[in-house]
């Protein structure tokens, strides 16, 4: 089993970075307040994730995403993506969670924090 | 490990162009057996890694410049024929950082096969995430990172494995002989 001891030793190194790694994220994470929409890497709508809705984005290549926000939560429901990898990536709504669909260069974000005080009110 | 310097001067045999040409031929059908695979678990981005096979293979029988060169072709060729810009981004960051790991791995000492290509399969889909983070400017991928980091393990593990079985069986093959 001595032969074994470095494999044994990265191993657990890989795992316990894992583990750091998630426990990271669990630890940081909170509840979003709005859902936002980037095309090419530039913010193109912000919804709020507290509202029913149902959006169709606009990709690059003429690609489309339709996006549900419900009970919020919110989720890709169809895309015309070939793999529609994007409607497999599940519900969001802590923040930083995303859903990327790559063939439309979309990226779907959570962002800002649903229980704190309004700092400011960006806009109007 | 010291025959890589002597090798930048020598001129390629005919066996080895050979030998070269049918790595990368290989490479090339895995690459396309894994694309006709749908992607399963629904988690995007996870694949089996059936290419690393050859590059695993290769560092161990040829050593580290050999496996490179392969990858790089494979790459290129891959995203010439299948691909595009993007994908040739995602796949030359991931490729290449798993490759430098399993290079550096080997260099220690003292890791299995199986370990190398675990730390490789990690490796690739960190340099992948890298890679989103960059073109898609976004960092809100950290979620993503966690799921590849370990299915980079699950996927590294399976592939190091029939490596390790594959290196051992091609040891006696008069194709890898130098």
């Amino acid at each position: 089993m001595k032969k074994h001891a470095r494999d044994v030793l990265l191993i657990a190194l890989i795992m316990l970075i894992g583990g750091v790694i998630a426990l990271c994220l669990l630890l940081t994470r909170k509840t979003g307040a709005f859902v936002e929409v980037r095309v090419d890497g530039s913010v193109v709508s912000v919804y709020p994730l507290d509202e029913d809705a149902e959006y169709l984005i606009e990709g690059a290549h003429g690609g489309s995403n339709r996006l549900i926000i419900r009970n919020g939560e919110a989720w890709v429901e169809s895309a015309s993506c070939p793999d529609g990898l994007c409607m497999n990536m599940g519900h969001i709504r802590y923040k930083g969670a995303s859903i990327v669909c790559l063939p439309n260069r979309v990226v779907i974000s959570i962002a800002g924090e649903a229980d704190e005080d309004v700092d400011a009110v960006v806009g109007q | 490990m010291s025959g890589g310097v002597s090798m930048k001067r020598k001129p390629l045999t005919t066996k080895q162009l050979a030998f070269y040409g049918l790595m990368i031929a290989l490479a090339l059908i895995l690459s396309y057996l894994e694309s006709l695979i749908p992607p399963f678990f629904a988690v995007p981005g996870m694949k089996l890694g059936l290419t690393n096979l050859v590059v695993l293979i290769m560092l161990y029988s040829k050593g580290a410049r050999s496996a490179v060169f392969i990858n790089f072709v494979r790459i290129l060729l891959v995203s010439l024929l299948f691909g595009n810009g993007m994908s040739f981004a995602y796949s030359m960051a991931g490729g290449l950082l798993s490759a430098l790991v399993m290079i550096l791995l080997k260099r220690i000492g003292g890791f299995s096969i199986a370990a190398v290509s675990i730390a490789g399969g990690v490796a690739h889909n960190v340099g992948q995430i890298i890679a989103a983070i960059l073109l898609l400017q976004t960092t809100s991928i950290a979620w993503y990172l966690l799921i590849l980091w370990f299915t980079g393990t699950v996927s590294g593990a399976v592939i190091g494995i029939l490596g390790g079985i594959l290196c051992k069986k091609l040891q006696s093959a008069r194709l890898f002989a130098e």
